[in-house]
């Protein structure tokens, strides 16, 4: 070890017993105050006086009272949660006879609506038969009608022809007896 | 070493400083009865502990306003971790763990308040609340069971030469309960604050400000947590102490 470091030493040992002397006085200021056992009557006195404070204090109105609200509240919801229950069956049942009254009207309406229409049915086949009818008695008229009109229409057309034939034969210079020519038209026409 | 680095490098690191208990007014020592800072910071604590579950639930509204939500949410946490730990019979302490949870979570954020005083970090304070659950669990486990409560110690689903060793272990563990639960709490509180205070001291330095600005701000952050955390851990091992009082059969 040399000189300088015994010095050194030495120096540091100095610092030290001057920290130490420095320590007691931080001891009072610095230290750990929690170590400071002259506080700690003062500490446990006030403590326990707190605690006693405090204990009063939640037994005999906060925890009570916190205590109340919250079975209010559990009462109040358990109530509602009843009550909401209640109104749903009455809504059920409700929807039940909406539904029921749904189908009947339904029911009702498809009757209705089912009659109406054989009703309707039935109208409408009288009418048809009733026109088909009276389409039957016109056409059978009419061809009647037509008949005649053709009849009519084959003797005029003699007449003409025996008329023309006469005129003919009395142009040509002939001379013809009417019921001859006549039945010559009348065969010729036939055949 | 706090001389030493303000000697080097003109940093100043009290980061216990903001500990210490001073009498509220003038000087002199400390009695049992002085009025301190941390007297102060207990009857703050029982004032918002009133404002949020007596003033904030006045009103008892069936749709609850946010104070309300709070207390009530507080109640059901608390009431529901009673419940669930410590059984059926546990209920009846409810009132007692809420005390002790309400009282160190509030005086655990209260202490987040730049400049506050943080009462969860002495020892003293967890250790009389930490002996208070440990006499009384087994002051109850006594008092339910009688001589049945040592049952608690012994572990008839072991072999039987293991019992005993057991059986020593048990009660070790027993015993040390309230210096864990005493001193998880006053740690954890102590230590982030302490941090904070540390990562505030470097903020001299500008070169370095920004990044120790950055890390009170994470601190803090982490306190945040840690308030609750701390708060929730006390409160479910004093619960879980209880259930061994109320059934100490493994």
């Amino acid at each position: 070890m040399t000189t300088e470091a015994i010095d050194a030493a030495a120096g540091q040992a100095a610092e030290m017993a001057e920290a130490a002397g420095h320590a007691a006085e931080a001891a009072e200021k610095g230290g750990m105050p929690q170590l400071d056992f002259s506080t700690f009557p003062n500490q446990i006195f006030w403590l326990l006086i707190t605690l006693v404070v405090v204990y009063l204090i939640l037994s005999r109105m906060a925890l009570p009272r916190i205590s109340s609200v919250l079975a209010e509240r559990q009462g109040t919801i358990t109530n509602d949660l009843g009550a909401a229950e209640e109104l749903k069956l009455k809504a059920q049942e409700a929807e039940a006879a909406y539904n029921k009254a749904l189908a009947d009207a339904r029911s009702e309406a498809q009757r209705i609506a089912a009659e109406a229409k054989a009703e309707i049915q039935a109208d409408l086949d009288k009418a048809i038969a009733k026109a088909d009818a009276e389409i039957a008695a016109k056409s059978a008229e009419a061809a009647k009608a037509i008949a005649a009109i053709r009849e009519g229409a084959v003797d005029s057309v003699k007449e003409v022809a025996a008329d023309v034939a006469k005129d003919l034969v009395t142009a040509l210079g002939g001379k013809a007896e009417a019921r001859t020519i006549k039945a010559a038209v009348v065969a010729r026409l036939k055949g | 070493m706090a001389a030493e680095a303000q000697s080097e490098t003109g940093l100043v690191f009290h980061p216990m400083e903001q500990f210490t208990i001073e009498p509220l007014f003038g000087e002199g020592p400390i009695h049992w009865y002085t009025l301190t800072n941390q007297t102060l910071w207990m009857a703050i604590a029982v004032l918002v502990i009133f404002l949020l579950l007596v003033v904030g639930t006045s009103r008892r509204a069936l749709v609850p306003n946010r104070i309300q939500s709070i207390g009530e949410l507080a109640y059901g946490f608390i009431y529901k971790m009673v419940e669930d730990v410590a059984g059926k019979e546990g209920v009846k302490f409810f009132p007692y763990i809420m005390t002790l949870f309400m009282f160190i979570v509030v005086a655990n954020f209260l202490g987040l308040i730049p400049m506050s005083f943080s009462t969860t970090s002495h020892i003293a304070v967890t250790v009389v609340m930490a002996l208070l659950v440990f006499v009384s669990v087994t002051l109850i486990g006594f008092y339910k069971h009688g001589i049945g409560f040592l049952k608690l110690f012994w572990v008839s689903s072991a072999p039987m030469a293991l019992r005993p060793v057991l059986a020593i272990i048990e009660l070790i563990s027993y015993f040390v309960r309230p210096v864990s639960h005493s001193i998880r709490l006053a740690g954890n509180v102590m230590a982030g604050h302490a941090v904070i205070e540390v990562f505030a001291a470097f903020a001299a330095i500008l070169a370095i400000a920004p990044l120790s600005l950055l890390g009170i701000i994470a601190m803090f952050g982490m306190d945040v947590l840690v308030a609750f955390v701390q708060a929730y851990v006390f409160t479910i091992l004093t619960c879980v102490y209880l259930k061994d009082a109320l059934h100490p059969a493994h």
